[in-house]
Order: structure tokens, then sequence, then C-alpha cells
């Protein structure tokens, strides 16, 4: 049963869904059977309505008119001339419920409509997704239930009500590591419970076979976005730097610049506290290569492959794997990937927030500090931030960060 | 067992036993690492087969009780090489063949080539992974060494014809058909989710064994119409958790009074 992999740049630029689900040796589709039907038939018919014309001009009109697309590029003159480079903030931030989560859910929402579905499920962990899901569930008219974890619901209390406020059920996750990787695990036993009538709308670009490419596809806006904008400011830029926990957004802005080779893509993983031993989340700069969720991707786990305990103060990026893709992008030396700690990040965040009156989420938070580390090696260098959403979400870590840190 | 006789002892195990064959499933360790050996004894006395438990911390097809097995096991400190340590030592004294049950990540990290002599060595006859579709399989195939242990095939209620065709035929041992959609432990068995069993039977040359919910003699009796027999799992965990005896609840199951 050999099947060719997608082993070459040009494979990933070229942008269909790669066969078998391989990026290279990562990828593939590890489900219980009782999923595989669903998942090959979910391939099928996204690979179908993408390309078709009524289908792409629903969801360009929702993502105007209901997301808000497209988002500015800000010129960001006071922290770059602080930082000694130009930098340019991709603002997905000002997106309907205030990240880019939302241009997948709604993109999977509309999918889910089509397929007929009777109810929508996902997983979130910052809330972000959960928050976009239950607003995109409601505006296509279908039921949804969100599981989170209960180590997030209280550090993301704000999110846990609007997704309520939205209309979703919210099921708080007591198992586990009562995060994000819990939060899959019993997003993917409802699912199994209910596969016909149930959709699995996943957050990021991991889990099995076609979710990685899907949730790439509808987060390429963001890039496709990007280059234009940052084209039409001056040119192209130096780096594009973005937050990486499953790697949706960072995937997403990176496709824009994929083909150009002059373009340096830098992923910030989490460093946790940043201590000798303590946890963390950088899968691609220390996991080793393994089967969760689905997929064969870098995780962080133990000798014995048991999943290891993770940390960020950023919850969209405590999770201990990563989009196949990335690890492939690794592996080709295409993107490079590096790790930031909590309290670097939450530096980052001050800076902005004071120096441009942008206040970002501690995820995106990540992202500047990581901006700002190559900017210290670059100076004078022309840089695009992805800043993937909104910090209100943060408040209450942000009243005693020391404390979280 | 010698090698090439994983398979065969599988099939042969399920065919000798006179009414409906029974596989149980028991977490390693669980609900010790002292315990177990004892365990393991009396259950493989009661039952056709006995599927031993590789814990793991993501057990995505499992319910409620067998994910806290799961995780008592891993924190009383249960790996896949103790696993194999010990049933080096138990198998010679076990009157049913033996299986491993788990998750693929941990046989994955394991080492794949090092996977058919650690097999070997503990006398296990086969494998079955929930999470690795025939379409994952090859490289786990290839490292079991063809008709030696054998790797069973699940199949589902959502599993189409054409497919079912193809995965009862790369079965070996036996057919697991899982009995409804959904996770382990379920309490209710929708009687009209069987249907299906019948089908699978049909596409079967091998003995077909429906898990996933199996708790009851009444269900067993039914089951036992359509199919050649049960998986017990999740209500099993429960028997030994409560401190019950589980060969008795076994042999209950079989032909016992056991609460409908
Ligand atoms: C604002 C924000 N950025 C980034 C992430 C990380 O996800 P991904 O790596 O898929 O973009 C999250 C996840 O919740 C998020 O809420």
């Amino acid at each position: 049963m050999t099947t060719p992999i997608a082993t070459s740049l040009r494979d990933l630029i070229e942008g269909g869904p790669p066969p078998a689900g391989r990026f290279g040796p990562y990828g593939g589709r590890y489900v219980p059977e009782t999923l595989m039907e669903i998942l090959i038939e979910l391939e099928r018919r996204s690979v179908e309505l993408l390309a078709d014309e009524g289908f792409l001009a629903e969801l360009a009109g929702e993502l105007r008119d209901f997301v808000g697309r497209p988002t500015p590029l800000t010129a960001a003159g006071s922290l770059g001339e602080a930082w000694g480079v130009a930098l340019f903030l991709k603002r997905e931030d000002l997106c309907h419920t205030g990240a880019h989560k939302i241009n997948n859910a709604v993109g999977q929402a509309l999918i889910a409509r089509r397929l007929g579905a009777k109810r929508i499920v996902a997983e979130t962990g910052a809330g972000q997704h959960g928050v976009a899901t239950a607003a995109a569930a409601a505006r296509v008219g279908l039921p949804c239930t969100i599981f989170m974890g209960a180590v997030d619901a209280r550090r993301q209390a704000p999110n846990l009500e609007r997704m309520r406020l939205l209309g979703a059920e919210v099921r708080l996750v007591e198992a586990g590591d009562q995060t994000l990787r819990a939060a899959i695990d019993e997003a993917f036993r409802a699912w199994v419970a209910d596969p016909v009538g149930t959709y699995y709308l996943l957050g990021s670009v991991v889990g099995p076979h076609p979710y990685p490419w899907l949730v790439r596809r509808l987060q390429t806006v963001i890039g496709e976005e990007a280059r234009e904008q940052v084209v039409r400011a001056g040119g192209l830029p130096d780096v594009a730097v973005a937050c990486v926990g499953g790697g949706s957004n960072s995937i997403g802005l990176f496709r824009g610049f994929l083909a150009d080779e002059g373009v340096e893509l830098l992923g910030i993983e989490a460093g946790g506290r940043g201590g000798e031993g303590d946890p963390h989340s950088a899968s691609l700069a220390r996991g080793t290569t393994g089967v969760l969720h689905g997929a064969m991707t870098p995780l962080l786990q133990d000798a014995h492959g048991q999943i290891v305990e993770t940390h960020s103060i950023a919850p969209g990026l405590d999770y201990p794997g990563v989009g196949p893709e990335h690890a492939l992008l690794r592996d080709l030396g295409r993107a490079r990937y590096e790790s930031v700690t909590d309290r670097e990040a939450l530096e980052a965040l001050r800076e902005c927030s004071a120096a441009e009156g942008i206040l970002p989420a501690l995820e995106s938070a990540h992202a500047l500090a990581g901006a700002k580390r190559w900017a210290g090696r670059n100076r004078g260098g022309r840089v695009v931030v992805g800043l993937s959403g909104r910090g209100d979400k943060d408040l209450a870590v942000l009243a005693d960060g020391a404390h979280h840190v | 067992m010698s090698e090439g006789s994983g398979a065969a002892a599988i099939t042969a195990a399920i065919e000798a036993s006179a009414g409906p064959a029974l596989c149980a499933y028991v977490t390693a360790g669980f609900p010790s690492r002292q315990a177990f050996p004892e365990i393991l004894r009396s259950v493989a006395a009661a039952a056709d087969l006995v599927e031993v438990g590789v814990p793991f911390t993501d057990p995505m097809a499992d319910g409620l009780t067998i994910q806290a097995s799961n995780r008592a096991a891993l924190s009383a400190g249960v790996t896949l090489e103790w696993i194999f340590d010990l049933l080096e030592a138990e198998h010679r004294h076990l009157e049913a063949p033996l299986l491993l049950m788990g998750y693929y990540n941990p046989f994955l990290i394991h080492g794949l080539e090092r996977l058919a002599s650690s097999l070997a060595r503990s006398g296990v006859a086969g494998l079955i992974v929930p999470d690795l579709p025939l379409e994952e399989s090859e490289p786990i195939r290839e490292a079991l060494a063809p008709g030696s242990r054998a790797l069973v095939q699940m199949v589902a209620p959502t599993t189409p014809p054409p497919r079912l065709q193809r995965l009862t035929a790369a079965s070996a041992g036996f057919v697991y058909a899982v009995t409804t959609t959904g996770v382990t432990g379920q309490v209710d068995l929708d009687p009209g989710d069987l249907d299906h069993l019948a089908r699978v039977k049909r596409a079967a040359r091998l003995p077909v064994l429906a898990g996933f919910g199996i708790r009851s003699r009444r269900q067993v009796a039914a089951v036992a119409r359509l199919v050649d027999g049960v998986v017990v799992g999740s209500a099993l965990i429960e028997v030994i958790e409560g401190g019950e005896d589980p060969g008795e609840f076994l042999r209950g199951l079989r032909n016992g009074e056991v609460p409908a």
C-alpha cells in the first residue's frame, strides 16, 4: 500500500490535499475504524466544495460580511523603531470574535451545513476556537457543543460566558490534563458516538487527514492578504513571524510567502517558564515523532510513548503536538522554529500594548517576542508578524501575570 | 508459543469454545501491579482469549471506566516493558491465548523493529490497535512478520460494504466487530445497532467477535446468535474494581445467572 508522499516544497506549494494526508513522513489518518469512512467522505466533499464557484462565493461573502475581512496590515511605527526594524502587524485580532480562528470556523460550518450535519462539536483551548465555532454555528443555524478543559475554563472565563451567550453548550472536561489535549480527546469521543449526524469542527492544522489540509486551506487567506498588503506597502518582508500552537495561524501566514524564497518563515513555540526541566509546549523544537489525535507528528512524550504534561501561559499554545505540515517545513529547512518563554511573551505584550495601542492575545505575544529577538539580530529588517488574536480574554491572567509565569 | 502460530492459536481457541467464545479485556497492572497476575490467571481460566490492555494517556476510543483504569495503571508505573516482562514470566501458566490491546504510539515508540521479538518472548499471539486503520498498518504488519503474530482488524457499523470486504480479508485471528458507534463501556446497547453484525459475519471467513458495551448474559446470548462470540471490557474492569471475582463473572456471562 505504498502511496506517493508530499516531500518537496513544490508539492506543498501546489496546494491540494497531499496523497494519504502525508506531509513527508508526517500526517496520515490514525483513527478508530468508526471514523474512517466519515473522514474519507469529508475529504472528498471538501475538495469538491472548495473548487465549487458557488461555495467559494458564499465563503468569500461570509468572510467579508460576517468576519470582517480583509483585515488590515498595520505599520507598527513606534514598536518597529524601538526594535530597529520596519514592523507590520497582520491584524487577525480585528476579525469578528477576536482571532483568526473564525476563518476556519466559518468555512467548516458552511461545509457542515452542506454535508447535512445535525450538530457541530469542537474543542477549545484558549476559548477562541470555541467562541468562533459557537458564532459560526449560530450563523449557519446548527446547534453546537464545545469541549473545554476545566483548567482552561478557569483561566479564560470570559470566553466561557461568550460561548454560552452565542448559544453553545459548553462541556467542561475534568479528565486528563484538563487543557486542550483532554478537550480534543473528549470531542473525538463525542464524534465517535454519533459520526454521521455530528460534524467535528477541528480548530487547528492537527488531527487526522483531511483536517491539516482543510484548516490550512481555510487559513491561507491570512497569508494571501498579508503578502498583497506588504508588497503594496513597499515590498516583500525579510521574515514572516507567527506563533505556533497547533499551527493554523502560522501556516496561514506562511502559505502566502512559501514560494518567495527570500522570505524567511519563523514559527514561535511556547517555551513555558523556560527553566531546565520545566514543562513547555515546544514540540517542533524539542519533540519526537509519534502518533496522537490521528496524526504522526512531533510530540512531547516520554520514553514509553506516553504524552507528557505541557505548559504555557498562553492556553492556545498549551498543546503537546503540532500540525504535520510544520514538521515537514522544518525538515525541509523552509521554516525555522524557536521558542520564547512566558516572561518574554508578557514583556512583548506590554510593549506592544503601550507603544501601539494594540493589546495582543498571549498567544500572539509569543510571535511578537520572537520578532523582537529576530530584530535584535537583523537591524533594519522588514518584518511581518501574525497578530493572531486580541488579548481581552487574557485580562485575568495579566492582572496577576507574575503569579502565572 | 512457537513461531508462526499466533493467528492460528487465536482462531483455534475461539473455535474450540463450546458456547459463544469469550474474549476478556483487562488493563495491565490494574487495579495494582501486585494484584494483576492473579487477576490475569483467573481471567485466563474463564475466558477463551485474553486481551491485555496497554495503558495510554489519551485513549480516545474509550469511555470513563477504561480511561480511569488506564490512568491508574500509568500512575502505578505500568509500561509496555513491564507488561512484556510480566507476560514472559506468566504466559506459560495461562490457559488462554494472549493479545495486546493498545493505542499505536506506545508500540511505535517501543520500536516496531523490536516488536516481533518482544511479543514472541512474552507469548503474545496477536495485537489489537484501535487507532490504526488498515491504511496505516503496513509498517506494523511488516514488523510482525506475516503469519506469526496476528493483527486483528476492527470493523464498525459505519464501515461500508466494499471496505468491510477488505478489512475482514486483512484481519488475522478473528474479526473484531464494534457493536455500535461510540466509545467502550456504554451502558445501553441498542438492539437496532446489532443488525450490522450479521453483515460482518457474512463477509468474514474468520470467526467474528463483537465488542463494546457487552455486560450481561442476555446481551451475550443475543449477540451470539449473530456472531461467534463477544469481547467484554468495561464491565469486567468494573467487577475487578469492585473487588469481585472476575473469573466467576465471566463464567456467569456464558452460562450462569447474571443480572440481565
Ligand atoms: C489568538 C490565538 N493565537 C494562536 C492560537 C494557536 O493556534 P494555532 O497555532 O492553530 O494558530 C490560538 C489558539 O487558541 C489563539 O487563540
